[in-house]
């Protein structure tokens, strides 16, 4: 579970220094298709190069593209997800250049006329999502890891061809904190769909962002720079963050910002220039002609929109507002959905617990005991939602004191221990008979008679010492209410 | 049956031999394949062993067409045959698979006697683009025999094989058979999968078949249309074709654009086309005046949308990962090396053209415009055919021209597809059959001219049946032997 996501983005624009920033991205989405965007190749990560491959992929003269029913079918169901509205018929583009990824030396993607436009996810409005193809993976051999100055350079085609929906934002986004928090619910919500592995370290999932600052109140943009190829909404935060204050600082000396595409290195925090000459492109577009236009029956929009899960975002609100969990909470389960479907899985162990308070020990404590061993994953721990479900059920009848509680949860991360079988076997059960707890609160009155004296004379605070006392003798198995209530009583307050 | 006689008959006839026993399927491959050997027009950029031609060839001896062979335009994909497109780029080019084309014709059991010479890439009308020299017309060798599927129509009209399988872009079929005698048919656009078939111009591109006659063109077409899962834009013909019987025209419109034929048709020529008109009404058929008042600018727009195309269609003949590359350092010089030696000068020159009309900026007023003019015309035949069941024209406005009289100036060279291009644009099925012989401009024995007869979308059947009945009443000989 992502550290930090609860701190409410979306306000960190306006700084104090008078400039507010303006992000907008663009991202791609692979799609985990069986097959290619416009051949039958497989698709693959990892595989021993240009093994999927065959005349089409490969640009070969006279071949034809086809196009991928289930990959139009993903792209609808983002389109859906995101609240688009789609073109009735859309058009495929040749996009052209020359490159040795780009076997064709035109990509085809959409254009003028793209698959769907006009959405929205939370805060942010979508600009567009469109279909296209991947280009070819390239292997640079030499020191410099770039095509300039390298000894050679190495193509797979395993990968050119894969379908992508690109999805570009307004500039909608305000600041780092907002990229990392918008970008993870919308990774999220493509993972719900079941239609990319949204995988950044892969590249299943890649996003560009164009910063630009303006004075605040301004409308209009100012002059923006490219962040390229960032493999982590995190890493990406700090880009972003790091270019808003260089184009703070130029602006404020003075200078000018100008268009460029940058990287940032998070290892030393730096920004690079990529000097290529990409801005100066003119990719003659040309409506694609092998391809007749893209025009979805209304049965493939039905399927699309029945097809959709409930999704992050709705999920978060349902949280919030019918099961009373705090924003941050409701956020930090439902934006990841495996710890959202765990949490569920959770709160159905026992109708009983408030859903607040199930949330608190998901979030809280069980977050913090798997980072705390190891830095676990969800996936990969040894806790069944069931047996967390029921340690929390032991917690809040009363059964079993909180501190108990935490100490029988360390063993469960740690063995996968059975938190009934702990309780029995280390006695943890909380002394429900108060005649037994009123002995040993009495005990303790006599056997701490300073801090039983402070806190007669009016010290509230010294109660602590006799409270610390009794959970001593009772290793912690006595409820905390109850021994202040009883204390209070025999001290006469 | 003497050797000689075995290359006589039509594809047709050739077929019935076969089916009924009468001669063996590997007697007519020897004997084709021995009539291609003694190529004289450079006709072939490639023949086949009696081996090489029967690879991938299925059922021989069974359907009508088995063990008729047939000769490929060096624009279809062929696997492990060399396949160049004319282009010294291909150089050494072997495809890993075939065109659907040419497996469709394999699987009715025919043979692939070789592939023949065309322009590069097919831009161009007289085959003198070809990086391997231009095709000779049989009729006169001083002569090209049209283009851009010049060796294909060159090769039938001059018997060194039974019939051929070309394409068309913007006249390349039907202009080439009009200068060399014999029948060429473009099809609907999307009738025949253009999988596997090299790109020139994508939106016009079509695959059609190069014969003696009507009959066979119909035999030919018959086994190729189809929709084809790899081409998207690919639909076939519904109904299917059969062979045509019709033998009068009566109760049929032909609609002549009298606009259209103002300039530069030779008067001999025209007096061909005035006396095909007459043996139109004689055979029943009507003759009306009509109007097609955007036809004039097909050229202008046409040479705007193929380079358009083309510029793209090209750009992946890059040095990478196929055909010839030049010795070079580092990419971008890869890439201008390998390109400036593989091109030659036409294809260079519609690849500039293409580049230009697309940049931005420039994209509306070129390629949009030129879009427009072609909805026009599209709309000009469907208001045309609301009256008339056919349109004619002379195929072209010439008979066929000496080699070298056209290559300092393009334009001229372009005007040989006025009367083809329209139709192209419009993607409707075009037929140029021959209607008899005309002094050239410039003196000289008599050659053939072309008589194009053009249909709406799909009717390709109506249109056989017009060119059959019409063929049979002209009774021009189409064979080899009629050649002096
Ligand atoms: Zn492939």
């Amino acid at each position: 579970m992502s550290q930090g996501a609860s701190s409410g983005g979306g306000t960190a624009g306006a700084t104090a220094d008078g400039y507010e920033a303006v992000i907008g991205l663009e991202i791609h989405v692979q799609l985990s298709t069986e097959t290619k965007m416009f051949c039958g190749c497989r698709l693959s990560f990892g595989d021993e190069p240009n093994i999927h491959t065959c005349p089409i992929c490969l640009g070969h003269p006279g071949v034809l593209p086809v196009p991928n029913r289930r990959a139009i079918e993903f792209g609808l169901l983002i389109a859906a997800a995101l609240d688009c509205e789609v073109a009735p018929r859309s058009i495929f583009h040749r996009k052209n250049y020359f490159y040795p990824d780009n076997p064709k030396a035109y990509q085809i993607s959409q254009f003028d006329i793209p698959l769907a436009s006009d959405g929205r996810l939370n805060e942010v409005r979508i600009h567009r999502a469109h279909l296209e193809e991947d280009a070819a993976k390239m292997i640079h051999v030499g020191t410099s890891g770039r095509i300039q100055g390298s000894d050679a350079s190495l193509v797979d085609f395993n990968r050119a061809g894969t379908p992508l929906v690109e999805i570009v934002t307004e500039p909608d986004l305000r600041s780092g904190a907002q990229v990392r928090e918008w970008g993870q619910l919308l990774r999220a919500t493509i993972k719900q769909l079941g239609v990319s592995d949204v995988n950044m370290e892969e590249g299943s999932l890649r996003c560009d962002a164009n910063v630009s600052i303006r004075p605040v109140g301004s409308s209009e943009l100012g002059t923006k720079t490219e962040m390229k190829n960032m493999n982590s909404f995190r890493y990406l935060e700090r880009g972003v963050e790091a270019e808003i204050e260089r184009q703070k600082q130029l602006l404020s000396a003075g200078g000018r910002v100008v268009q460029e595409t940058l990287h940032f290195d998070p290892s030393s925090g730096e920004l690079h220039s990529l000097r290529s000459k990409e801005e100066s492109h003119d990719y003659r577009y040309l409506p694609e002609p092998d391809l007749v236009p893209l025009a979805p029956t209304p049965e493939m929009l039905e399927a699309a929109a029945e097809s959709l899960p409930e999704l992050p975002a709705a999920r978060a609100s349902r949280y919030r507002d019918e099961l009373g969990i705090p924003e941050a909470a409701a956020q930090l389960l439902s934006f990841e959905t495996e710890w959202a479907d765990f949490f569920e899985g959770v709160l159905a162990h026992d109708e009983g617990v408030e859903p607040r308070v199930v949330a608190n020990w998901v979030t809280g404590e069980f977050a913090a005991e798997l980072r705390r061993q190891g830095d676990q994953e969800l996936s990969r721990s040894k806790v069944s939602a069931d047996s967390l479900g029921s340690l929390i059920s032991m917690v809040a009848v009363g059964r079993i004191s909180h501190a108990s509680g935490k100490s029988v949860l360390e063993s469960m991360v740690a063995e996968g221990a059975d938190p009934r079988q702990v309780v029995e076997e280390q006695g943890l059960e909380q002394i429900s008979d108060s005649g037994e707890l009123e002995k040993i609160v009495k005990s303790a009155i006599e056997a701490n008679p300073g801090p039983a004296e402070q806190v007669r004379s009016g010290n509230q605070k010294a109660i602590g010492a006799l409270v610390g006392a009794v959970m001593k003798e009772t290793r912690g198995r006595a409820d905390g209410g109850e021994v202040n209530r009883l204390l209070k009583k025999h001290l006469d307050l | 049956m003497a050797e000689g006689d075995l290359t006589k008959p039509t594809a047709a006839a050739t077929g019935l031999l076969i089916s009924s026993g009468e001669v063996s399927s590997d007697e007519i491959l020897e004997a084709w394949i021995e009539r291609a050997a003694g190529d004289d027009l450079n006709a072939y950029l490639w023949r086949a062993t009696g081996e090489q031609a029967q690879n991938g060839v299925e059922g021989s001896g069974s359907g009508p067409l088995a063990g008729v062979p047939v000769a490929i335009k060096d624009i279809f994909c062929t696997q492990g045959v060399p396949t160049t497109a004319a282009s010294k780029i291909l150089q050494g080019y072997l495809p890993p698979y075939d065109a659907t084309a040419v497996s469709r014709l394999a699987k009715a059991g025919m043979p692939m006697l070789g592939k023949m010479n065309m322009d590069e890439f097919a831009m161009g009308s007289s085959n003198e683009n070809s990086a391997y020299g231009p095709a000779l017309n049989p009729w006169d060798r001083g002569r090209v025999p049209g283009g851009s599927s010049g060796g294909s129509a060159a090769a039938v009209a001059g018997g060194l094989a039974p019939w051929a399988l070309g394409t068309d872009t913007g006249g390349s079929i039907r202009q080439p058979a009009a200068l060399c005698g014999i029948v060429g048919l473009k099809p609907t656009y999307g009738s025949i999968s253009r999988y596997g078939m090299i790109a020139f111009a994508s939106s016009l591109d079509q695959c059609g078949p190069i014969t003696r006659d009507v009959t066979d063109a119909a035999l030919l077409l018959g086994v190729l249309e189809g929709r084809d899962e790899m081409d998207s834009t690919s639909v076939g013909i519904s109904g299917g074709i059969s062979s045509p019987s019709a033998s009068d025209l009566s109760g049929l419109v032909f609609g002549v654009p009298v606009g259209l034929l103002g300039e530069g048709v030779e008067p001999g020529v025209r007096a061909v086309f005035d006396a095909t008109l007459d043996r139109i009404s004689s055979l029943g058929g009507k003759i009306e005046e009509i109007d097609l008042p955007h036809a004039g600018h097909g050229i202008s727009a046409y040479y705007v949308l193929a380079p358009a195309e083309a510029s793209t269609n090209l750009s992946r003949y890059d040095g990478v990962r196929y055909g010839s590359r030049a010795p070079s350092s580092g990419l971008v010089d890869m890439y201008e090396q390998t390109r400036s030696a593989g091109f030659g000068p036409e294809v260079k020159r519609r690849i500039m053209l293409g580049t230009y009309a697309l940049s931005s900026g420039y994209y509306d007023a070129y390629y949009g415009r030129a879009q427009r003019v072609r909805t026009m015309i599209v709309r000009d035949f469907e208001s045309a055919f609301a009256d008339v069941d056919f349109v004619v024209t002379p195929t072209s406005p010439s008979v066929a021209f000496r080699l070298g009289e056209k290559t300092e100036d393009p334009w001229t060279m372009y005007l040989n597809d006025l009367f083809t291009v329209p139709m192209s644009l419009a993607g409707i099925p075009a037929i140029s059959i021959p209607a008899g012989l005309a002094p050239p401009a410039g003196g000289g024995p008599d050659l053939p001219v072309g008589f194009q007869i053009a249909a709406p979308a799909f009717r390709e059947q109506k249109l056989l049946e017009a060119a059959f009945a019409l063929e049979s009443a002209i009774g021009f000989d189409g064979s080899p032997a009629r050649i002096p």
